[in-house]
C-alpha cells in the first residue's frame, strides 16, 4: 500500500453484512438507503460490491445503520472493525 | 496404477485386517492439543476429497481449537465427527464405490479422526435409500461383533438432496433434523446443535485411515507434492469404460482417459469437478495433471474429482440446460437469488439449447450469472453459475451457432444415450420453499 495514503481514509468504518437466509426481499433497506442498497430484478437487496459483506465508508455508516434498523427480519447487521 | 483403497474388492473385515492390520492405537486429544496423528496428517499433506481440497490437518486443529473455547462462537466443548458419504454430485460415483469396496478403511478413519479431536459422537451419513446403506450397516455390525471400535459410529440417512450434502446442511440435519444450509457456515465452530463439528468426505477419511495405519511419509510417497496420495476419479461421457478408478494425484488427464479404454471419438471438452464444477475446452487439457492446483491452472475445477468427456454427438448446451434445470430444483429455497435466479438461468439455458435465444437474451443470461454469485447462504447458486458461465465460455462457438438457430451436434443422441450427464429422478422445480422436504 502506498505510504501517501492515510490509513484512516482506507480503513472501512464497518462492514455491512446481509444474512441471505433471513432476508425475504421486503425491500425496506432499499427504501431507506437507496444509494447504498439496490434491488436485483427479483427484489432482493444488492449490497455495494455485489456480495454479502460490504465495507462501509464513514459517510455511509449512518445510512447503513438506518437500513439495518428498518429490516423487520433482522437480516442486516454491521460488523465493527476490530479496535486498532 | 496404484491401488491403496482397494476399489472393486468388496473387502470384508477379515480382508481389511489381512491387508492393513488392526487400527493402531491412536493417541487421544489432550485439552487444547489434538492427538499426535494430526502431525502425521500434516506430513501426509492430506487434502479433503469432498470437493474443496482443504488441508485436513487445519480442519482437525480448527475443531479442537473451537471446542477448547478458543472459537468464541462455540457453546459447548464436545466435538463430533460426521463422515460425508452422501455423494451429492450425480455425476460422481466414488463415495458409493468406496463404501462398497472398502468400508472398513473409512470406518478406521472415522475412529482415528474422532480420537484425534476428542469427539464424543461419530456419524456416517449416506443418503436415504442409497444401496450403500446396507454395505455400511453390514460393516458396522461386523465391527460391533469384533468389538474393535472405541467410539460407536452411527449411520444416518439424510434426504437425497443436492444441498443436503453441503457441510453445514449435513451438520444441521444431524443436530436438528433439517438438511438445509446454515449461514454463516462454520460447522467447525458451531455445527450440529452448536457443537464443533468435523465434516469430512468418506474418501478423505479413508486416506486418513491409511495415514493412521501406515504413516504420513508413506502416504506422501505417491502423487503430486501439492496434494499427495491417490484420488478416486469418476470418468464418464465419451469414453470406452466409464466408471470410478483410483490414480495417484497428478496423473495426466490423457492417462486417466487411457485407463478408461480411451475416448470413443473426438472430444469437444470436459466437465470437471461435477455440477458445481467447471467446463473446459478439450484443447491441450489432456496434458493437465489431475490435482487441484494443476486443474485450476488448466481452467477447470477438480471438485469431487469428476471428469466427463463431451463427444461430438452431444450438444453441450443441451446437457447444460438439463442439468441447470435440475440444479434449480435442488435449491433449498432459502435465499432469493437462488429461489428466483436459478430458475431464471435454467429458463434462459432452455431457450438457448432450443435455439430460441437472441443476443439480447444471451446478454441478460450473462448478467444474471453475475447477479446470483456470492449472494447465497451456501455455494449452490455460485456453483450453478460457474457451471453455466464456464460452459458458455468453453463452447462459445456452439453458443454462436445456437443464437443463429443452428447446432453442430450430429444426431442429438443425448436424451437416451449413456453419454448424457446423469440427472436423478426429476423433482418438481415449481414447488415453493414450503413444499420441499428436507427432513
Amino acid at each position: 500500500m502506498s505510504g501517501t495514503v492515510g490509513t484512516t481514509s482506507t480503513r472501512a468504518a464497518g462492514t455491512l453484512v446481509l444474512d441471505p437466509i433471513k432476508c425475504d426481499g421486503r425491500g425496506l433497506c432499499h427504501d431507506i438507503a437507496p444509494h447504498l442498497i439496490e434491488l436485483d430484478e427479483w427484489g432482493y437487496p444488492l449490497l455495494p460490491g455485489g456480495s454479502l459483506r460490504a465495507p462501509l465508508d464513514r459517510d455511509d455508516l449512518g445510512a447503513a445503520r438506518d437500513a439495518t434498523h428498518a429490516c423487520p427480519l433482522l437480516a442486516l447487521h454491521i460488523d465493527k472493525p476490530p479496535a486498532a | 496404477m496404484t491401488g491403496r483403497l482397494g476399489i472393486g474388492s468388496r473387502a470384508t473385515l477379515a480382508d481389511h485386517v489381512a491387508q492393513h492390520g488392526y487400527l493402531p492405537r491412536v493417541p487421544g486429544r489432550r485439552g487444547a492439543a489434538p492427538g499426535a496423528l494430526v502431525d502425521q496428517v500434516e506430513a501426509a499433506g492430506l487434502r479433503g476429497r469432498g470437493g474443496g481440497w482443504f488441508p485436513t490437518h487445519l480442519k482437525l486443529r480448527a475443531v479442537v481449537d473451537s471446542s477448547h473455547g478458543r472459537g468464541r462462537l462455540s457453546r459447548t466443548r464436545n466435538p463430533l465427527v460426521i463422515a460425508n458419504g452422501m455423494e451429492g454430485e450425480p455425476a460422481s460415483g466414488k463415495d458409493a464405490v468406496l463404501l462398497t469396496s472398502a468400508p472398513h478403511l473409512v470406518l478406521d478413519g472415522i475412529q482415528a479422526a474422532a480420537r484425534t479431536i476428542g469427539a464424543t459422537d461419530a456419524f456416517i451419513a449416506v443418503h436415504r435409500g442409497a444401496p450403500t446403506v446396507a454395505a455400511v450397516e453390514r460393516a458396522l455390525d461386523d465391527r460391533a461383533r469384533a468389538g474393535i471400535d472405541e467410539i460407536r459410529i452411527r449411520i444416518v440417512t439424510p434426504p437425497a438432496r443436492y444441498v443436503a450434502s453441503e457441510e453445514s446442511a449435513l451438520a444441521h440435519w444431524v443436530g436438528d433434523g433439517q438438511a438445509t444450509p446454515v449461514f454463516p457456515d462454520r460447522p467447525f465452530q458451531r455445527g450440529s446443535a452448536g457443537r464443533p463439528t468435523l465434516v469430512q468426505n468418506v474418501e478423505t477419511l479413508a486416506h486418513l485411515g491409511l495415514v493412521a495405519h501406515h504413516g504420513g511419509a508413506w502416504f506422501a510417497s505417491v502423487g503430486a507434492p501439492s496434494a499427495p496420495g491417490t484420488t478416486l476419479v469418476t470418468v464418464g461421457g465419451g469414453v470406452a469404460n466409464a466408471g470410478v478408478l483410483e490414480v495417484p494425484t497428478g496423473t495426466s488427464v490423457a492417462d486417466i482417459l487411457r485407463a478408461c479404454g480411451g475416448a470413443t471419438g473426438p472430444i469437444r471438452g470436459f466437465l470437471t469437478g461435477g455440477y458445481g464444477g467447471g467446463w473446459v475446452e478439450s484443447g491441450d487439457f489432456g496434458s493437465v495433471a489431475w490435482d487441484p492446483d494443476s486443474v485450476r491452472a488448466g481452467g477447470g475445477v477438480i471438485g469431487a474429482s469428476v471428469l466427463w468427456a463431451v463427444d461430438e454427438n452431444t450438444c453441450p448446451l443441451d446437457e447444460m440446460a438439463r442439468v441447470t434445470a435440475w440444479m434449480a430444483g435442488e435449491s433449498a429455497g432459502q435465499c432469493g437469488p437462488c429461489i428466483f435466479g436459478l430458475p431464471a438461468v435454467a429458463s434462459d439455458m432452455r431457450s438457448l439449447s432450443l435455439r430460441q435465444m437472441d443476443e439480447a437474451g444471451a446478454k441478460r443470461l450473462r448478467g444474471r450469472l453475475g447477479l446470483i454469485t456470492n449472494r447465497g447462504g451456501c455455494k449452490h447458486p455460485d456453483g450453478t453459475a460457474r457451471f453455466v458461465a464456464t460452459g458458455l465460455a468453453a463452447f462459445r462457438d456452439e453458443v454462436d451457432l445456437h443464437l443463429d438457430g443452428r447446432c453442430s451436434a450430429v444426431g442429438h443422441r443425448h436424451l437416451t444415450d449413456a453419454h448424457a450427464l446423469p440427472v436423478p429422478a426429476a423433482r418438481l422445480p415449481e414447488l415453493d420453499r414450503h413444499g420441499r422436504d428436507f427432513t
